[in-house]
Parts: structure tokens; sequence; C-alpha cells
């Protein structure tokens, strides 16, 4: 295999002028941070809202959490993207459609991107926490009941602290599994890390560089999140329970 | 102080509670026991509303626990509770444990509900544990934590679950030490055990059911001494052997 390796290739000035290709991959880096993690707190919001209603004695409310959980579950990352992006400003009133489209291109692709993948990661989160609310004891929302907690207080003091310590490992996961899905948004023209990635080899042709720089950027970031969740759950382990001393 | 007057309960087409009736006066202590399934922790769980029942009426202290206006976590503030596997909080401290719900429903301050809790802490003998966490006690000091959580509240009466069925039987006196002090102080109690030295020392009247229904409801001397139901004599034959 003839292959030129050139390292240096970061270093040259980009074929714009106005950076290095190094700064491409820099600002790719930064563009899927800036994604993930806004889409992250959406998806923390709405899928602990949605969660927790699916776990309440209320049947509306309960079916209709568990119908938003099977709507963003059940179709493909991808089509849900060309769904916010390509469909949805179409069929929204015209003024707003309009005002969307007339917007900065990077604020659209952003902005589709950002609740697509909040969205999407919300209904995962919703079932994780639902499955931290069903996995705790039966007697303890009774014993907060009884004490003369309402049902909301109840929640909001005696199962949601413990449910959420308990899920913090799956929602760990689920984090981390955002910034890869954020990959997913190269495809409606948003420069991010991978995004970044195939258009240095383009202008390079160098693409055992560009990826193996690609690949190291994602690494750095997965293995960041890993190392502050696990610091995470140790600071909020209970004592004399799972995790804790 | 609480009134029960034929409560029926079923899921579906299975029968949980069938015609139950008694009454428990003001200072009485009521022990209810019987066979496994047969009712006793969900009767008692139906006195504080955290079982539906669908029919039948249950009064406590003049207020109607199955009326859809009631106020049902005022009415269970005053009602303290004590569950079989303890259930304290296990994300708070003791004294967070004792405080939360005076502080949250009472809107007691936090100072005063530490006050109260240490106070409770210190009667149930715990007050060198109050600032450890759950999972680091005993199940019996759990469970005088859980006594002293709900005393905390000032009830009216005390509703016990199978208090002392879920600990090792070293720690099963210390638990019933700490309930038989209550009771001697004039506290209202409805309590399924299975502890019948404790019915024999403390109770007024015992219930036995079986199969959803009340089948005695007696003093304890006529109960103890001769139990009218062929089942409650197989009962009573079986557990007081050991």
């Amino acid at each position: 295999m003839g292959y030129q390796w050139n390292w240096g290739v970061f270093l040259q000035p980009s074929a714009t002028g106005d950076d290095t290709y190094l700064g491409w991959m820099f600002a790719g880096f930064k563009m899927t941070i800036a994604l993930s993690l806004s889409a992250w707190i959406l998806a923390l919001l709405l899928g602990a809202l949605v969660g927790v209603l699916r776990t309440v004695p209320n049947k509306t409310l309960a079916g209709i959490a568990s119908a938003y959980v099977e709507l963003f579950r059940n179709i493909p990352l991808l089509v849900q993207l060309f769904i916010w992006y390509f469909v949805l400003p179409e069929l929204l009133p015209v003024s707003i459609g309009d005002a969307f489209k007339q917007s900065n291109p990077v604020m659209q692709q952003f902005l589709a991107s950002m609740v697509c993948l909040g969205l999407f990661t919300s209904a995962r989160v919703a079932e994780q926490v639902r499955a931290g609310i069903n996995s705790l004891p039966r007697g303890q929302k009774n014993a907060g009941l009884a004490l003369g907690l309402t049902l909301p207080q109840t929640y909001r003091h005696v199962m949601l602290p413990m449910a959420f310590r308990l899920v913090v490992p799956p929602l760990t996961s689920e984090f981390l599994n955002i910034f890869k899905n954020s990959a997913v948004c190269s495809t409606i023209g948003l420069l991010e890390l991978a995004a970044q990635g195939r258009q240095l080899v383009d202008y390079t042709a160098q693409p055992f560089e560009s990826f193996i720089a690609v690949t190291i950027s994602y690494i750095i970031i997965n293995v960041t999140v890993m190392s502050l969740m696990h610091k995470f759950e140790k600071r909020i382990a209970v004592p004399g329970y799972i995790g804790g001393k | 102080m609480i009134k029960i007057a034929n409560v029926s309960k079923h899921y579906g087409s299975f029968q949980v509670l069938t015609d139950c009736s008694t009454s428990v006066s003001k200072g009485e202590v009521i022990v209810v026991c019987g066979p496994s399934g047969s009712g006793k922790s969900t009767l008692i769980k139906c006195v504080n509303g955290l079982e539906p029942f669908q029919s039948g009426e249950i009064i406590v202290n003049g207020i109607s626990v199955g009326d859809p206006r009631t106020n049902l976590p005022k009415l269970r503030a005053g009602v303290g509770m004590v569950f079989q596997n303890f259930e304290l909080f296990p994300h708070m401290s003791i004294t967070q444990n004792l405080a939360v719900a005076q502080v949250k429903v009472l809107k007691r301050t936090q100072d005063e509900a530490m006050d109260k809790g240490l106070k409770l802490l210190d009667r149930v003998g715990l007050k060198a544990q109050a600032d450890k966490f759950p999972g680091q006690l005993s199940g019996g000091q759990q469970q005088r934590v859980a006594i002293a959580r709900a005393l905390a509240m000032d009830p009216i009466c005390m509703l016990f679950d199978e208090p002392t069925s879920a600990l090792d039987p070293e720690m099963v006196n210390e638990v019933l030490d700490v309930m038989t002090e209550l009771a001697q102080e004039g506290m209202t109690m409805m309590c399924v055990t299975h502890e019948m030295g404790f019915a024999k020392r403390v109770a007024n009247r015992v219930i036995f059911m079986d199969k959803g229904a009340i089948v005695e409801d007696d003093s304890k001397e006529a109960f103890f001494a001769n139990p009218r139901s062929e089942r409650a004599q197989q009962f009573l034959a079986k557990i007081l052997h050991h």
C-alpha cells in the first residue's frame, strides 16, 4: 500500500486560507460538544418528566408518556433528523416556517439537530428513569404517603432522589451515546467532528490522518465524560447502600 | 377513634376483604393476627387509605377515609404507620428521615423538627446514631427509627404492619419493647403481628382474620383462653407450641 503518511497536514493552512486544518478539526470538536451538551440537557429534562409520568397512577398522563416514548424510540434517528430538518419547516405555519428557513443556515442545522437528538435521547432517558422508579421497593412510596406527604412531594423527596442514583450508570451510557449519535447530524450539513473529518479528506486526500484524528477526538470526549460521571456517581453515593461506604 | 364498617375489597374477581367490621377506641391496643394471605396487611393499609376499598366505610377520628373529598395527606399525617421493611429513606441521614415530613407536611421549622426528632431518637435509645444513614444501622435499629419517625408527626393513633417480621430474632425484642412502652403510655394502636407474647402483654383485643374475613374479635383473655372458631384454634395450636 503506497500510502503517504503526512501528519504535518494538520498544520498546513486550510484551503479557505483563514485557518489550519487543525483549526477545522477543532471547530468540529467544539460543534460536537456544543450540540451534544445542549441536546443532553434537553434529553435529561424531558426524559425525567416523561419517565416520571409513565409511573403515575393517572392513566391518561401515563398513556401520553408511553406514546411519546414509543414514537421517538421506534423511528430511526436518521429519519427523525430528516423529518425535523426537511419536513417539519414545511408543516409549520408559513410565518414560522419561513422565519426558520431564512435564519442562518448553521443555526437551522444546529436547532434541528439539537431538537432531534434531544428528543430521541429523551425517550431513552425516560425508560431509564421509569425503570429506576419501578425498581424502588414499593413500600417507599407508601412510607412517604403514610407520613402525609402528597404524591408529588413523595416523588420529589423520597422516590426520585433514590431512583436517579440508581440510574446514573445507564444514564452515563446514554450520555456517551448522544456524542456518538451526533455524528449523524453531518448528513444535514452540520460541520461537527465527523463532517470536518470528511471535509479534511476531500481537501487533503489524507483519509487515515483525518479519521484517526476524528477517532481520537471522540475517545477523548467519551473518556472525559466517563470519568466525570464516575466521580459524580461516587459523590452522590448513599452511605451503607450500593456504591456507598 | 377508628371505625371499620362492612369493608370489602377485591382485585378483579379475587376477594381480598369480605365485610370486615370492627372498631378501635382511644387508648386501645388491638392486635390483628391470622395466617398469611388472610388480608391483615390489606385491612390495616385501608385504614390510612394506602389501599382503596370498594365498599363499606372507614372512619378515622370522625373523617371518612373512602370519601373522595377527604384530604388524605392531611388524614395520614395524623396516623402513624410502621412497615414490615422499615422503609426509611436511604438517601437521608437518620435526623433528616425524622425531620422531612415534619417540615414539609406540618410546616415546622428545620430546627423545631430536628429538636423533636432528636428527643424521639433518644426515647428509642438511638441518639448516638443521629448522623448515620439507614444503611448503616441494623434492622432493629432501623425499625426503632421508623417508629420515632412516625411519632414525630404527633399521631393520634399508630398502625403497625408486621413490624418485627423482617427482623433477625435477636432484634425482635428491642422493637417490641418500644411498642410496649408506647402502648403503656396510652397510644391508640392497631398492630398486625404474629408476636403472641406481645399480644398477651399489651393488647386489649385480638382480631383473628382468615380468607379476608374477621373471624374473631374478642378480648385477649377470651381469645387466648378459648377461641371460638376452629380456624383460630388451629392457628393458635400451631404458633403457641414454639
